[in-house]
């Protein structure tokens, strides 16, 4: 069948949509301000004399192009989304609706605390329901995300360090960990020095001893790690490395497959940090700004930076101010600007709440039986990377496809035109051309059969050798496959309007 | 006169003498796809033996490139800088990454010859 092109370009409700600057008209505007009356600037000469290059649209085509813009996305909101590691769970209503409440959302952080005394008293909620979940001690609400919570917890290992008086230089970091952490220790200064995996995937208390040293500061190790894959050795890994004079930072990043079914203080970590936008529901990828509170042991505690809100016989209040801190508290500093993401305290706290203690524990309890629902349904079609079970994610790799002449990424293409958000490609490195899925607590069983007869169906066709039909995926799609390669390597990164 | 060795970490390293060229091999480049970010040490910069000395990045990952020698780089390819696709198009070639003078004798111990290489490559 061959298709015939539309006059327009356009394909039914897939409409060609122009760049907003290629609407511009300038003497068009949605808004009627009224001419400026003549008035003399104090700016110094600093006048700016041109025009700022804004396009002039009424407001219909201003609306009209966003909202098509937006019917382009694809979100938790339109359909499973499996992408592994990111955790794209769907964010509830009733969270947004607790964070619209005006008493939460019209508040400014310059406020008197007597004025905001309700925000104080949730921010000391979260903390106590974050210690609770974790066992631990003490939790820096401010991180503005993952790694800026792993930077926290590390800075505050370092900060102990100072403490102590001693000048460890490296810190130890599993192949199987995020990403993040070598770049974390990396930037507060350390050597980074890689833990080979075993061949289970897992990392070895053996491995770790091999490593240990009077140099080693700490070991960040991600639990589950990356493979979607518990580390049942945690406790003694913890023990020899406390042994060792060192610290352990846990990445929390997947706590959401253990919530509410281990502390973490147990496996005796250190510092954690806990992506709000994974574990408990918060926006991201786009919706919203992560959060990444981190928890930290008795050793840690201390240091943990400012501003943390504390309460007395006269009711809440915040200490801004390293020189403010009282008792045993050394804060190492301030991170960021004002409190936090405090939008996403809300919306976490609302989760937590709505679920309860039992709820949180089903939360972890789904998410590990999808994935491994996941991991069992295909596992005779794809090839698995680790043996089962998994914990939130299962991870392939790209063995089923061998002499096929079929990539991994062929194959993702070909998800997205079953209607899919390609699960993640190529990570983690450790297996070759991975595939790797999370399909979080919020899918229900028939949504996962539907997901799974598209994969299977996939990798049938792939089997039986229709490697072109993956070669020109995605096909239904308002763009086909990208020149990725020239994006990289020459982006075009500012519009500029076409010679006359 | 030039000799080819290879190692685990998919470099290769041309010595000649003391004076020794390193890049990626080919089955390296066909691994990463299409490269489009390169960082090469520059000249004086020292290197150790395992150590990474240079950054690759492809449209699926970024990797580091290790030293298959210790010593003291006397060029980076700023070739390579400019036009990434170089690693694709000629890897064991003019996609070289940067040149050392290398300064531990034993250093080539454990290095693999092409057949050894090649065998390696076929074993994965």
């Amino acid at each position: 069948m061959t298709e015939t092109r539309t006059i327009t370009g356009n394909r039914g409700l897939m409409v060609e949509e122009r760049l907003i600057f290629e609407y511009d008209h300038q003497n068009r505007t949605a808004v009627d301000v009224p001419a400026v009356e003549p008035y003399e600037d104090r700016l110094g000469g600093l006048r700016r004399k041109g025009g700022v290059g804004l396009p002039g649209l009424a407001e219909p085509q201003v609306v009209r192009h966003y909202t098509r813009l937006s019917q382009k996305n694809y979100g938790i909101d339109t359909g499973l989304f499996p992408l592994g590691s990111c955790t794209m769970k769907y964010n509830p209503r009733l969270n947004e609706k607790a964070a619209r409440m005006t008493g939460l959302a019209d508040i400014h952080p310059f406020q008197p605390v007597s004025t905001v005394q309700g925000a104080l008293e949730l921010m000391d909620t979260l903390s106590h329901w974050l210690k609770q979940l974790t066992g631990m001690p003490a939790v820096a609400l401010s991180p503005a995300a993952g790694a800026h919570g792993e930077l926290c917890g590390v800075m505050a290992i370092r900060a102990a360090m100072d403490a102590r008086g001693e000048n460890r230089t490296t810190i130890l970091v599993p192949e199987s960990a995020h990403g993040t952490n070598p770049a974390t220790a990396a930037i507060c200064g350390y050597v980074v020095e890689s833990i080979p995996a075993e061949e289970s995937g897992r990392v070895s208390v053996e491995a770790v001893k091999a490593k240990l040293g009077p140099h080693v500061a700490a070991v960040m190790i991600t639990n589950p790690n990356t493979c979607g894959l518990f580390e049942p050795e945690m406790i003694e890994i913890s023990r020899v490395v406390h042994e060792a004079g060192a610290y352990v930072y846990m990445d929390g990043a997947n706590f959401n497959a253990v919530v509410g079914r281990i502390r973490i203080a147990d496996l005796g970590v250190d510092a954690m940090h806990i992506n709000l936008h994974k574990t408990f529901s918060t926006p991201h990828g786009g919706g919203g700004p992560g959060s990444g509170p981190t928890v930290l042991s008795a050793a840690l505690a201390p240091y943990a930076p400012v501003p943390y809100v504390v309460r007395d016989d006269k009711g809440f209040r915040l200490v801004e101010h390293e020189r403010d801190a009282e008792g045993d508290a050394k804060p190492f500093g301030r991170m960021k600007g004002y409190h936090g993401q405090f939008g996403m305290f809300v919306r976490a706290l609302a989760y937590m709440l709505a679920l309860g203690k039992d709820g949180l524990q089903q939360v972890s309890g789904d998410a590990v039986l999808n994935a491994n629902y996941l991991y069992a349904r295909l596992a005779d079609v794809l090839s698995a990377s680790f043996e089962g079970p998994v914990m939130h994610e299962a991870l392939f790799d790209d063995r089923f496809l061998k002499d096929t002449g079929v990539t991994t990424l062929d194959f993702a293409k070909a998800l997205i035109d079953e209607g899919y958000h390609p699960m993640t490609m190529y990570f983690p490195l450790v297996v070759h051309g991975a595939l790797l899925m999370e399909p979080t607590e919020t899918e229900s069983k028939a949504a996962l059969d539907q997901f799974i007869e598209a994969v299977r169906g996939l990798a049938e066709r792939a089997k039986a050798g229709d490697a072109e039909y993956f070669r020109q995926a995605p096909v239904h799609t308002p763009r086909r496959r990208l020149d990725e390669t020239l994006a990289a390597r020459k982006p075009v990164l500012r519009w500029t309007p076409p010679q006359a | 006169m030039t000799t080819l060795y290879f190692t685990e970490e998919h470099e290769w390293i041309a010595v000649d003498g003391d004076v020794a060229t390193v890049g990626i091999t080919d089955f390296a480049q066909g691994q990463l796809g299409d490269v489009v970010f390169v960082e090469v040490p520059d000249a004086g910069k020292a290197v150790s033996k395992g150590k990474e000395a240079a950054v690759v990045e492809s449209v699926k990952a970024a990797s580091d490139v290790y030293s298959p020698v210790s010593g003291t780089v006397t060029e980076g390819n700023q070739a390579l800088v400019d036009d990434p696709a170089l690693v694709n198009r000629d890897p064991e070639g003019e996609g070289w990454f940067f040149k050392v003078t290398i300064s531990g004798t034993g250093d080539l111990e454990g290095l693999m010859d092409k057949a050894a290489y090649d065998a390696f490559v076929a074993s994965l």
